[in-house]
């Protein structure tokens, strides 16, 4: 059927809603509450539109279209009333908008400025909430709040874990953990999916910036950074530099340009993680171990396990993050090795993650008295930090991460997206069963953006199943089967936010689906180009082994890069 | 989605929840979780749902209970100053009760004695027509009460 927006007529199918057609079109409909993908709520009304012939305004996102529908959105009439419901939210907001965290990408703000509100056109009484920072990963300024009520539904409906909701009413109405409490106490897994959705400032990640410029700055300290995968693929999107490439080596540079004075890449990390965890899981596999085995590097999944399915932490795979456990090599290792005394260095790791803020205070992430890992920073962070040091990525040339942690193969690199453990765990699993490798190590089944994957090897005529989801509400089923005995995995990835680390809480905001796939694709094609594409054949992990942890799953990797959980009491 | 069955749960909360305070006084802690427990529902939406109604409280209530009227006329002669005076002598917001336990404070919308205006009622006793003064010398008496009885 055919409907006319703003005078263009566009093709629509029965079912879509006046926003998606506007949007199918280019025209633009500002809302401040919708979330592509979830049923609409109508809560801002930001997108009322004037249909003609239809008495009232409507809301676009929750309007479907019906044939020859003529709609005006951006009529006088419509205008004036998006104008009208944009200064009744700013009648109680505060507007120190200079010292907010989302200055300048704050989607309020930017209303507020294409509407060309210069004043406050009602002066209710501004909110003073206090601020909640209970949380090592988030913290929440429910006086920013204007009540859209997207966080609440991507943690119920997305996530599946309701750590907060309405409070209250009318007014008075917040959005809170159960209680009123603080977030630490509540059931949030820190995964940061509220940040990534929140329209304000109210919601934001907990900023160590400060913490980072200290060491710097502090002549005693040795500061080693490490980057996550999803990093060199992403930060170029703050500084305009071209899509589809990888910028690792950019990132080494600018990163030493920061100060930092060693610089390690975390996909290192993540082959040591396949090393022990495909290990693990042959491990399992011979030895009537508890099967399936879940992985382990995605902190927001274990806590969900551990408050939600305590039952089920035999399954998790012991082996610590890569994050955590390059935490572990640095201070016991790489330390010793250079002749520096671990308790002045000074780890901080840049991860697309807000859950690993908390992931490394956890007691469990100590050596003796000493954090592993001393400071997280996300991705959004750094941008910040880069831009504060006049860093601009477009003018530095490429460098080397250092030695010896530095080298990675491509299998490493692919735990930024969703599917990535699981390629790099089976590549590795099959050599250690057959002593042979994949002669096609591209497992395609496990490479798109759909929250259950599954995909079957044969691995010296044992017929192994593998799942792969991203997004924790999608793995209740999985959890509920393995519960009852019915699950027919072995081995089972579980990624907390949908899409994997490419899209986690700690990236740039918004849930822009195009701009993961371009992410996920600069991954996969630098595999494509990779030399080395096995964890298992990269000389610095056989160093490592030779020169100081003897064997996967020996004494000293159960020592440093093993982990244990706990059963864990929240308000769920 | 939510299958039927959660769907029919979730649906006997407000009745639960009703049952459960006229039991215990209010909605503590302990019986939310259970309740969370028992229907498979996060506590933050069964919290969230208790604290949309008026009715439903988070703390015993006091040995004496007050209850402000902020219905129209109440409101006209005064009602707001009646209730900032009483916030601050028990140094308790409303909905909430004293930590000796001895008052909680509530705000009803009328309690159809428009005559006496502005009006609060202790354990169903009406004060009628208060003015901050009368308001003070009442709490205090109540106060006295208390302790009278405990010699």
């Amino acid at each position: 059927m055919k409907i006319t927006i703003n005078n263009k007529e566009i093709d629509v199918k029965k079912g879509m809603t006046i926003l998606e057609s506007a949007r199918k079109a280019g025209i633009k409909i500002p809302t401040l509450c919708h979330i592509d993908n979830l049923f609409p709520s109508g809560a801002c009304r930001m997108c009322v539109v004037e249909v003609e012939g239809w008495p009232k305004l409507v809301t676009a996102c929750s309007t479907e279209v019906q044939d020859g529908m003529k709609v005006n959105a951006h009529s006088p009439k419509v205008l004036m009333a998006r104008r009208t419901i944009l200064e009744l939210l700013l009648s109680n907001h505060p507007d120190d908008c200079l010292y907010c965290d989302k200055n300048g990408q704050c989607e309020l703000q930017g209303l507020t400025e294409e509407f060309g509100i210069r004043e406050r056109a009602y002066s209710a009484k501004r909110l003073n909430h206090p601020v909640d920072t209970s949380s090592p990963s988030i913290i929440r300024d429910p006086s920013k709040c204007i009540l859209c009520g997207r966080c609440v539904r991507i943690c119920e409906e997305i996530q599946d874990i309701s750590a907060i909701d309405f409070v209250n009413r009318g007014a008075k109405t917040t959005v809170a953990p159960a209680f009123n409490d603080g977030l630490n106490v509540s059931s949030c897994i820190n995964c940061g999916q509220c940040i990534m959705v929140c329209p304000t400032g109210a919601l934001s990640e907990k900023n160590y910036i400060k913490e980072v410029i200290n060491a710097i700055n502090d002549p005693e300290k040795v500061v080693v950074v490490q980057h996550a995968p999803a990093i060199s693929v992403t930060i170029g999107e703050y500084f305009g530099l071209e899509k589809g490439i990888d910028y690792t080596g950019v990132l080494n540079a600018a990163l030493r340009q920061a100060g930092f004075n060693v610089v390690f890449d975390t996909s290192f990390a993540a082959d040591l993680t396949i090393m022990e965890e495909a290990s693990e899981f042959v491990h399992r596999l011979t030895n009537k171990g508890v099967l399936p085995m879940m992985t382990s590097c995605s902190p927001g999944w274990i806590k969900h396990v551990e408050q939600s399915y305590p039952e089920l932490t035999p399954n998790l795979s012991t082996c610590k993050s890569p994050q955590q456990m390059m935490g572990a090599v640095i201070k016991n290792y790489y330390a010793p090795k250079k002749g520096i005394d671990p308790a002045n260095i000074f780890s901080v790791s840049i991860m697309p993650c807000t859950a690993k803020k908390f992931e490394a205070g956890r007691s469990e992430m100590m050596s003796g008295n000493m954090a592993d890992i001393d400071v997280v920073l996300t991705t959004r962070e750094l941008a910040k930090l880069f831009k504060m040091l006049n860093i601009d990525l477009k003018n530095i040339a490429p460098q080397d991460a250092d030695d010896p942690l530095g080298e990675r193969s491509s299998a490493g690199k692919l735990f930024g997206a969703t599917g990535g453990v699981m390629e790099a765990a089976i590549r590795t699993a099959y050599n250690l069963v057959t002593g042979k490798d994949l002669t096609d190590p591209v497992i395609g089944d496990v490479r798109d953006l759909n929250g259950i994957k599954e995909a079957s090897v044969n691995i010296d005529g044992l017929q192994l199943n593998f799942a792969v989801v991203s997004g924790v509400g999608k793995a209740r089923k999985i959890l509920e089967d393995i519960k009852n005995g019915k699950s027919k995995y072995h081995f089972i990835e579980v990624m907390t936010c949908p899409g994997g680390c490419i899209a986690g809480g700690g990236q740039p905001h918004g849930v822009d689906l195009s701009k993961v796939k371009e992410r996920m694709k600069t991954l996969y094609s630098f595999d494509a180009g990779a030399k080395l594409r096995f964890s298992h054949k990269n000389k610095s992990i056989k160093k490592l082994y030779d020169e100081f942890l003897g064997k996967p799953l020996g004494e000293k990797s159960h020592k440093l890069l093993h982990t244990k959980y706990v059963k864990r009491e929240v308000c769920k | 989605m939510k299958t039927s069955l959660e769907k029919k749960k979730r649906d006997k909360l407000i009745p639960i929840l009703q049952e459960v305070q006229e039991k215990e006084g209010f909605l503590s802690r302990e019986s939310i979780l259970k309740i969370s427990k028992e229907l498979d529902l996060p506590t933050s939406k069964i919290y969230g749902v208790a604290s949309f109604y008026n009715q439903f409280r988070f703390q015993p209530r006091g040995q004496y209970q007050i209850q402000l009227c902020r219905g129209t006329a109440c409101h006209v002669l005064g009602s707001a100053k009646i209730l900032e005076i009483l916030e601050g002598e028990l140094g308790i917001k409303h909905g909430e009760t004293t930590r000796d336990g001895k008052f909680s404070l509530e705000i009803v919308a009328c309690i159809g004695a428009c005559g006496l205006a502005p009006v609060i009622s202790i354990n169903g006793e009406f004060f009628a027509k208060l003015n901050p003064e009368k308001l003070r010398t009442i709490i205090n008496e109540f106060r006295q009460k208390d302790q009278n009885n405990v010699k």
